[in-house]
């Protein structure tokens, strides 16, 4: 693609993101707000797949919206009345709230700040990046220097945990 | 055999030539869309059509005979009557919501459908991740089902949609598993190479044993996962009245409907590609004269033949077979078709070793 198809792409992938995180926080609904977070991530898979990540891109979409919104939205089914909204909160909580946010938007802009992005050394991002799906699978299952079969490993142990506390949790007497 | 690559390349370098680079791209994204929206909606069209003509002849009826020759119109006849039909505002429903669930699941389906190699050269895009792409996409639309479920503000719906969510939720590992084997096999993810390395013998020659039992799971699973035939209770009319989709109307209950025939087709072409040598022509090592008799046959002929013969097959059990209760679907997955994918994996793997 060329620079300023690009640069198209991005604003308006960023937009959308933007708009979709600004409604989701601003909702009254919450099964709405899981809806709008479902669209963030997919935009974000979207910016993935711009970069040439196409396994990253698929990954976003299959744990995050194939996954864990549905998880989210499950939850929102198991546990709330139709119709919920969110309730006011009180002053000291609004106070923490914007405490908060100042505090990640500071670390935010001081990062972003303190970066140089130079679009044009590398206007096009097509092409040479794309990751063969074998060198990622050789990373995750091999145990030379930079591959990682031992953190795979725990957190498989650590997910096989979760299966079974669940599991025992949910169990009928 | 005829390689339509031919063709794209030649439009590709004429549009290239005409208004650059950039410009080429945009135009052949928009042609390219407009081509996948157009076979998705014809291949609806007929897959309707045979639906009803199948379902006629398994229940000893002549099916649609009124419009056309064969009442081959019949479904185009009810396309432009459910386009013409009103749509009906549900009171207390979440509005936003409610219409956009009928289209989260149609775009799930027309990423799935616009992924697969319909002929040689024929394949819109080609990822280096395909089989695991097609996985991810077609994860999308359990979502719709759930949101359509929930903001139509019934509890027929609601019931129906929390059954499908567990169902696709579930079926969808066995779906995943029963493809891996054949990744394993092939040693790549790549549609277009999964497709060329079945040359000379389909993967389900080739993979022995595993490579059918990874077969006959994954017609299973995909059946599953289209909410059809035996497994159809998340929309159990004598229960549910209609599932998730009760309280939709017109042409967004049309999105539903689409969406399930072509996800059936999707399923079939799935396993089509991956089992069944795409759109590769029979071949047997050896019979020279054979072989290049079969080379004669179109290779979209190849392809939309075998997932014409899958398509049968899901009629078939769809119409001989009794819905199951929500416990024995899940006892099949879970405690049958699972545990036999799991082994069908280590046994691929020694086979591969």
């Amino acid at each position: 693609m060329g620079a300023t198809a690009n640069l198209i792409v991005f604003y308006s992938l960023a937009a959308f993101i933007l708009a979709m995180s600004v409604m989701a926080v601003t909702t009254k609904r919450i099964l709405r707000a899981a809806t709008y977070l479902l669209f963030v991530l997919i935009g974000t898979g979207g910016l993935y797949l711009m970069l040439n990540y196409h396994f990253l891109a698929a990954v976003q979409l299959s744990v995050y919206a194939g996954g864990i919104l549905i998880l989210f939205i499950f939850a929102i089914f198991l546990t709330s009345l139709k119709g919920d909204t969110i309730e006011k909160f009180g002053s000291r909580s609004t106070v923490f709230a914007l405490l908060t946010s100042l505090a990640g938007v500071s670390i935010t802009a001081f990062v972003l700040i303190g970066t140089k992005f130079d679009y044009s050394l590398n206007p096009t991002v097509a092409g040479e990046h794309e990751i063969n799906m074998k060198d990622i699978g050789f990373a995750l299952m091999g145990t030379d220097k930079y591959q990682y079969l031992l953190p795979f490993e725990i957190l498989s142990i650590l997910l096989l945990a979760c299966i079974i506390g669940g599991i025992l949790i949910a169990r009928k007497r | 055999m005829y390689d339509f690559s031919v063709l794209t390349n030649w439009i590709d370098q004429w549009l290239r030539s005409q208004v650059g680079d950039s410009w080429a791209l945009f135009v052949e994204f928009v042609l390219v869309g407009i081509a996948i929206l157009t076979a998705y909606a014809v291949l609806a069209l007929i897959l309707i059509y045979a639906e009803r003509k199948v379902c006629a002849a398994f229940q000893c009826r002549i099916g649609p005979n009124r419009v056309g020759p064969f009442g081959m119109l019949q479904s185009v006849a009810d396309m432009f009557k459910i386009l013409l039909k009103e749509i009906i505002t549900i009171k207390q429903a979440d509005p936003i919501l409610f219409r956009l669930a009928s289209f989260l699941v149609i775009i799930a389906s027309i990423c799935t459908f616009g992924a697969l190699p319909f002929a040689k050269g024929l394949h819109a895009i080609d990822f280096n991740i395909g089989v695991f792409y097609l996985l991810a996409v077609s994860s999308l639309g359990v979502v719709g089902i759930l949101l359509a479920g929930w903001s139509s503000n019934n509890k027929y719906t609601m019931i129906g949609a929390m059954r499908s969510g567990a169902q696709l939720i579930s079926y969808e590992l066995s779906c995943g598993l029963s493809l891996m084997v054949i990744v394993i096999l092939s040693g790549t993810m790549q549609l277009s190479e999964i497709v060329e390395q079945q040359a000379e013998v389909w993967f389900i020659f080739q993979g022995h044993i595993p490579a059918m039992i990874a077969f006959i799971i994954y017609l299973i699973a995909g059946h599953a996962e289209t909410n059809r035939g035996p497994f159809d209770l998340p929309e159990a009319e004598s229960e549910l009245t209609a599932g998730y989709h009760t309280e939709y109307s017109g042409i967004q209950f049309g999105f539903f409907y689409l969406a399930e025939y072509l996800n059936m087709f999707i399923v079939a072409a799935i396993a089509t590609t991956l089992f069944l040598g795409g759109w590769q022509p029979f071949h047997v090592p050896g019979w020279e004269s054979f072989n290049q008799v079969m080379d004669y046959i179109p290779s979209f002929v190849w392809f939309f033949g075998k997932s014409g013969l899958c398509v049968f097959l899901a009629l078939w059990v769809r119409w001989s077979f009794p819905r199951l209760r929500i416990d024995q679907l899940l006892n099949l997955e879970w405690k049958i078709l699972m545990p036999i994918c799991l082994i069908n994996i280590l046994l691929m793997a020694l086979c591969v070793l």
